[in-house]
């Protein structure tokens, strides 16, 4: 992992008539080929956070922001969204408000069109990201058709057509159901181990972060209050519950554990649950 | 109870939403569903409260054909929580907003405001009954509706999809609201995908899957089962798979806990 592809300093926002700021003075910096988990209750400003680095926040949605934003090198901040054209893929919880056209085909095409690429280009990039997302098959289906997880697939297959060097995603599966679920983490999964893509995901699912997040940033009110590898965050049980963040299963009841006096450390991966187990 | 005889159920020109379930839900129960989408759950709520008639076969609700049976006559024993709240509110107060179904079903004045305000405490919402439904958070919103239903004093209330867009201390404290709803002797019915809720509130869970009845008992015997719910597309949680591990009968943190405690110490005098 090499520089940082992004680097927030002492950054405020707040939305026009929200009165007081949702940001609240973040510092964080992401690593080239990382993936970082935003977590915290609803309200403590982990999509507010995503907006700015999207370049949104103030410039679609009105709104006042203060402080340092670099992403994909660009200067969010002074250049917004234009600025990070091709750079920077967003994918939103509801895939309804992001699948607009009536082919996978035209979904996947469009960003590269709006980049401007000549059309072998677009057509190359739209098989490839087809190949590799296995979607080759739904190309020419019409996307309302599909299921819901089969929606977001495409979303974010529309998004790495762009060849984006940062995805950032907004609790891509809440909408979805345990099959919609599994296919979209196991696709989130590939492109991390894959392709080395940096993804900044605000998320609720622990017991995936655990799996895949090489960091995990606990938010609060507007500010990164806890911050490490997903073993140091979530074995500090107590912390993380009173932030309002759900605690791996394993780490909760290894926290029960020690609370009867076993002297154990606090996993926060089934797999490492067999050390405290002890075989048999 | 609840009753489902051989039901069917199809949406005009649709496939079969729901094909020959036979089950009954007894007076005191806390029953999950679970089933992916299209599995029939929203389906099999509607009918219990009589918004859908079934095709063929008959829902009794503590006796009465559903068929048979006016909706507000029905609304009296059952209250059915919409998956989104705002499809339920649309009231300029929350006093409006929960006493519009005692009004519509002849409740005089002074009783009014006493369910009312009842239901509010139950769900723990305390905002002024003047305030617009509109302006709360998706939480109270959710809340709000809850008590719409609660405030009719339905003695079963079904919930459909209830922690969408709710974070985990939400949801848990939700989760706590039903419970003390079902101490107090009300049925609940909860549809959501949240196994470990289900495995620490809940004592019946029900699994659908293309529009039947596949799975039906104890939380332990069907959220315990894990090789079960992966054949099925479920994803057990953690817990639930170190419950199985452990062969933990109660599946809450707690209870894995006092499990694998027992286990330490038999291997510690071992």
């Amino acid at each position: 992992m090499g520089n940082a592809a992004v680097t927030v300093r002492n950054l405020w926002a707040k939305y026009v008539g929200s009165g007081d700021w949702v940001l609240r003075g973040v510092n964080l910096e992401v690593r080239e080929g990382e993936m970082l988990f935003l977590m915290g209750p609803s309200g403590c400003g982990k999509s507010t956070l995503l907006k700015v680095l999207a370049g949104l926040l103030p410039w679609v949605i009105p709104g006042t922001v203060e402080g340092e934003v670099l992403v994909a090198g660009v200067d969010v901040l002074r250049y917004g969204y234009k600025g990070l054209a091709g750079k920077v893929g967003v994918v939103y919880q509801n895939p309804e408000v992001q699948v607009v056209t009536r082919s996978v085909f035209e979904e996947l095409a469009m960003a590269p069109e709006n980049l401007g690429l000549p059309k072998e280009e677009v057509r190359a990039r739209v098989e490839s990201v087809a190949k590799a997302l296995g979607l080759e098959d739904y190309l020419f289906k019409d996307p309302q058709s599909l299921s819901g997880g089969e929606k977001q697939l495409v979303a974010i297959a529309s998004v790495l057509a762009m060849r984006p060097r940062v995805l950032l995603l907004d609790e891509p599966t809440s909408m979805l159901d345990h099959l919609g679920t599994r296919l979209v983490l196991d696709l989130i999964t590939q492109l991390k181990r894959e392709y080395g893509l940096t993804i900044v995901a605000a998320e609720h699912r622990v017991e995936w972060a655990v799996e895949v997040a090489d960091r995990v940033a606990v938010m609060s009110d507007g500010a990164v209050v806890l911050e490490g590898s997903p073993s140091e965050v979530f074995s500090r049980v107590e912390e993380v519950q009173k932030y309002g963040v759900r605690p791996p299963g394993v780490s909760e009841v290894a926290y029960n554990l020690v609370r009867m006096g076993f002297p154990i450390r606090i996993p926060v991966r089934l797999s490492e649950m067999e050390e405290v187990l002890g075989g048999g | 109870m609840i009753v489902f005889e051989k039901v069917s159920y199809q949406y005009p020109r649709g496939p079969s939403a729901i094909r020959d379930v036979t089950l009954e839900i007894k007076k005191g129960e806390f029953v999950g569903v679970i089933g992916h989408s299209g599995a029939g759950k929203t389906t099999m709520a509607k009918l219990a409260v009589g918004l859908l008639k079934p095709t063929k076969g008959r829902v009794l609700v503590e006796g009465m054909d559903t068929a048979k049976t006016p909706v507000s006559e029905l609304a009296r024993k059952v209250g059915y929580v919409y998956q989104n709240p705002d499809m339920m509110l649309f009231a300029s107060s929350i006093l409006e907003e929960v006493s519009f179904a005692l009004r519509n079903l002849g409740y005089p004045e002074s009783e009014i405001e006493e369910r009312v305000l009842r239901a509010l405490r139950a769900v723990d919402l305390n905002k002024p009954l003047s305030a617009s439904p509109h302006a709360l958070s998706f939480g109270e919103k959710h809340r709000l509706a809850i008590a719409c239903v609660l405030a009719v004093e339905p003695d079963y209330i079904i919930l459909d999809e209830p922690t969408t867009g709710l974070d985990y201390y939400r949801c848990l404290l939700l989760f706590e609201v039903l419970r003390k709803l079902h101490q107090a002797g009300r049925t609940v019915i909860v549809i959501t995908h949240d196994l470990d809720l289900l495995a620490r509130f809940s004592t019946r869970v029900i699994v659908l899957e293309r529009s039947t009845v596949i799975g039906d008992g104890k939380p332990r015997e069907v959220l315990g089962d894990v090789e079960f719910l992966s054949e099925h597309g479920f994803v057990p949680t953690h817990l639930l798979q170190l419950a199985r591990r452990t062969g933990s009968e109660d599946l809450t943190p707690e209870g894995v806990a006092r499990t694998v405690a027992a286990r330490l110490r038999r291997q510690a005098s071992a």
